[in-house]
């Protein structure tokens, strides 16, 4: 599975369109995750922890974007954007789409 | 005598904590930037050499043989200090320069991460990158819980068909 945030793959031709692919995931944060970076707050500095946090919740979003894909028989997703949303407090929903192609 | 250490017991408790967290949050904070940026400006002169361009198509010279997505996020916290410099700023509105190093550090870490992970996976330049920043919410109601900012840089690595396909 080829995945790209432009409008083709390099070096490949798209010979069919399947449509919009999308996955999504929400997160909450974990507390003691949150003590730690409670206290990173008075500091500044990166949260190490929040980092990874996100960086798993967009993998996941991704993998199940391209999960969808492949249930399609597309072998590529093309134009891949991502979103992240704060729906309550200590939740956020991070969210992948991208358009489904087969290309060659 | 008595009531006299507890007042002053009080007096301290009242404005030497939040005065010794403002000079603690200052000093370490300051620290921790400085060693940051010397960080970001090290690792940026390695990388020099990597193509990076914001392009949404390819430049005629590059002839890519595969491609993938590549991305690097980073979430940064305020200090307290920069939060109290910041809270005093708005009452009077104005440019807050206290933050924008900040963003502009995580920004940059965000870049070189993506780029650190293109290269690390044998890719010979990116196109079409994207940075989008996203404010996380404080986990609570009253705005004193944790407030953070995500960087996320993201684009398409390309591996070139040959060394010698980009003319430079």
């Amino acid at each position: 599975m080829e995945i790209s945030n432009t409008e083709s793959i390099p070096g490949r031709t798209i010979v069919q369109f399947y449509g919009v692919v999308t996955g999504n995931t929400v997160r909450a944060k974990h507390i003691g995750r949150d003590i730690m970076a409670g206290l990173k707050n008075i500091v500044g500095g990166e949260l190490v922890g929040y980092t990874e946090l996100l960086q798993d919740s967009r993998k996941e979003a991704t993998d199940r974007m391209i999960e969808q894909a492949r249930s399609m028989g597309a072998n590529a997703v093309v134009n891949v954007r991502f979103a992240t949303s704060s729906i309550s407090q200590g939740a956020a929903e991070l969210f992948a789409y991208g358009t489904a192609v087969k290309v060659e | 005598m008595e009531s006299g250490f507890l007042q002053m017991l009080e007096l301290i408790l009242n404005f030497g904590l939040p005065l010794l967290l403002l000079m603690v949050a200052y000093f370490i904070g300051a620290w921790i930037e400085r060693r940051h940026l010397r960080s970001i400006r090290n690792r940026e002169g390695d990388n020099v050499q990597f193509p990076v361009v914001t392009f949404d198509t390819m430049p005629d010279d590059w002839i890519a043989s595969s491609s993938t997505l590549v991305s690097g996020s980073v979430v940064i916290s305020l200090d307290y200090f920069k939060r109290v410099i910041a809270g005093l700023r708005s009452l009077v509105g104005g440019r807050i320069k206290t933050y924008e190093p900040l963003l502009d550090r995580a920004r940059r870490e965000a870049m070189l991460r993506m780029i650190e992970r293109a290269r690390l996976d044998g890719y010979d330049a990116i196109f079409n990158v994207r940075l989008e920043t996203s404010r996380l919410a404080n986990s609570r109601g009253d705005g004193k819980g944790i407030a953070g900012v995500e960087m996320l840089a993201f684009g398409t690595a390309v591996k070139f068909a040959s060394r010698f396909a980009r003319t430079s």
